[in-house]
């Protein structure tokens, strides 16, 4: 088989990856903590994200709606509508498709931003400036992608959830007050809790991938679009494997 | 007869990359006030030499002295401390591209000096910039000046700590003729003026011409033969001689 430059064998690259997640526990809960870049990283990564993020997640309501409403009208069961598409968005789709999202700007974003920092010998200035790199380029974006991924995703729940009731109502005259205590009707805890749980996970997985990438690019211009690449189609995977174990995990404990 | 003081010691150094050996017993020592070139063909390991030097790379074997310590067997913080002495020029000039000229050059003095005050932070940065002629570029971002800007001001950030030694990779490649000569008379009027030792990697005949009190060649992972400009061209070493030639 040929080998592709630059790629790592699988279990090679698991290992590489597990290891450089695990420095981050390490680095994370020891002094000195590098809190100004982790609140730059927090207003980069999350409210400078939250533009797209909501735009997405209105379509997604929307669309979602104007689908799922000529089933529900053959059935005669269109009154179910909010309640369905709160437990569709809440449950699966708003994390996930915001994760992705996440993922696709944040991630190559990062494994662009560190793969070029690599490259240009910024990441070794820094080791010669008396700063330890990876606590200031990897853990605060891990930290930052970690907590911003569960309040994009809740907002990004609360928009989707404003785009169906707007959809509802391109067929129906169907009030907020309405439209929203049927979403809350059926939804719990169960629907909730994990969900937001999961979206920590997603956070994680989008920071410790983008990083690890563009930490370790090579190869000048070439290695750092590579690592931009590379950051999102594994950070994409990653999150869907994350969110098949989180739904067993969730089953097990509910 | 006033002894001199060695700054870096450099003892039989071995690095390899798989099986391709770059240094293969090098040897060096680097004197106070004293500019020591390291010549060589690209790829010849020079850049792989200074950065065993600050401790970005670790030797396979071998011995590297600065300033009194063994570099291999100091702790992290004491290696912070050790380089907070040491500046070294990236042959990239390694500038933030997200900061301005300020920031980048406040950096590394947050860093190590953290009980400087604003005020002091703003004067050094200014007379820093005014030593490497380019006070007026304070607030510029790194892509808003020109190469040979650039190389200034990664100069300036090299020298805001005032260093004791200062290893210089690549310091005149890529820029123009004339703005490699201002940047090589730059190097020669720092160590007279900070009295600082240096180490400048480069195959720029010209910079070692000018700048370098000693050159060292660095030939097959090995210091050659090492001396004054006019003693190697002088020398019958046909390896030497060629890279003159």
């Amino acid at each position: 088989m040929t080998k592709v430059p630059g790629q790592k064998p699988l279990l090679e690259e698991t290992g590489e990856l597990s290891v450089f997640a695990a420095r981050f526990f390490r680095e994370a809960f020891r002094s000195p903590f590098e809190v100004q870049e982790f609140l730059h990283q927090c207003y980069l990564i999350g409210y400078k994200s939250l533009s797209l993020v909501g735009l997405t997640a209105f379509i997604m309501g929307l669309v979602l709606t104007m689908q799922l409403r000529p089933n529900l009208v053959y059935y005669g069961v269109e009154s179910q509508l909010p309640a369905m598409v709160g437990i569709a968005i809440i449950r699966e789709i708003g994390p996930v498709i915001t994760a992705l999202i996440f993922a696709g700007k944040i991630g190559s974003s990062i494994g662009a931003e560190l793969g070029s920092m690599r490259v240009t010998e910024q990441i070794d200035a820094m080791e010669v400036s008396g700063t330890n790199p990876y606590k200031y380029l990897v853990v605060t974006r891990v930290l930052a992608a970690t907590l911003m991924m569960p309040l994009l995703a809740t907002i990004a729940d609360a928009i989707s959830l404003y785009g169906s009731y707007l959809g509802v109502n391109l067929y129906e005259v169907l009030s907020w007050k309405l439209f929203i205590t049927q979403v809350f009707n059926y939804l719990d805890y169960e629907d909730v809790v994990p969900a937001f749980i999961k979206c920590f996970f997603f956070g994680f997985a989008v920071g410790i991938v983008g990083c690890y990438k563009g930490y370790y690019s090579s190869k000048g211009t070439e290695g750092v679009g590579r690592s931009a690449n590379s950051a999102v189609v594994l950070a994409s995977i990653l999150i869907f494997v994350i969110d098949l174990l989180s739904v067993q995990v969730a089953e097990l404990i509910w | 007869m006033e002894e001199k003081e060695p700054v870096i010691i450099i003892r039989d150094v071995h690095k390899a990359f798989g099986k391709n050996v770059v240094l293969d017993g090098f040897n060096l020592t680097v004197y106070r006030g004293e500019n020591v070139a390291v010549l060589g063909k690209s790829g010849s390991g020079k850049s792989v030499l200074i950065k065993c030097i600050i401790g970005l790379l670790e030797p396979d074997s071998g011995y590297i002295e600065v300033l009194g310590q063994d570099v291999s067997r100091l702790s992290h913080v004491e290696m912070d401390q050790l380089r907070a002495k040491v500046g070294f020029l990236f042959q990239s000039n390694a500038l933030y591209d997200s900061m301005t000229v300020r920031e980048n050059l406040e950096f590394p003095l947050r860093r190590h000096w953290i009980d400087v005050t604003v005020e002091q932070q703003n004067a050094m940065v200014m007379e820093v910039l005014e030593s490497v002629g380019l006070p007026h570029t304070v607030d510029m971002l790194p892509v808003e000046l020109s190469g040979g800007m650039r190389k200034r001001i990664a100069l300036a950030r090299t020298l805001i700590l005032k260093p004791e030694i200062i290893l210089y990779d690549e310091p005149t490649t890529g820029l123009d003729p004339i703005t490699g000569l201002e940047i090589t008379h730059l190097i020669k009027s720092i160590q007279h003026a900070r009295q600082a030792s240096s180490i400048l990697i480069s195959h720029d005949l010209k910079l070692a011409r000018i700048a370098a009190d000693r050159i060292a060649m660095l030939i097959d992972g090995k210091c050659r033969q090492e001396g004054a400009y006019e003693a190697l061209i002088a020398g019958a070493d046909p390896q030497v001689l060629a890279f003159f030639a």
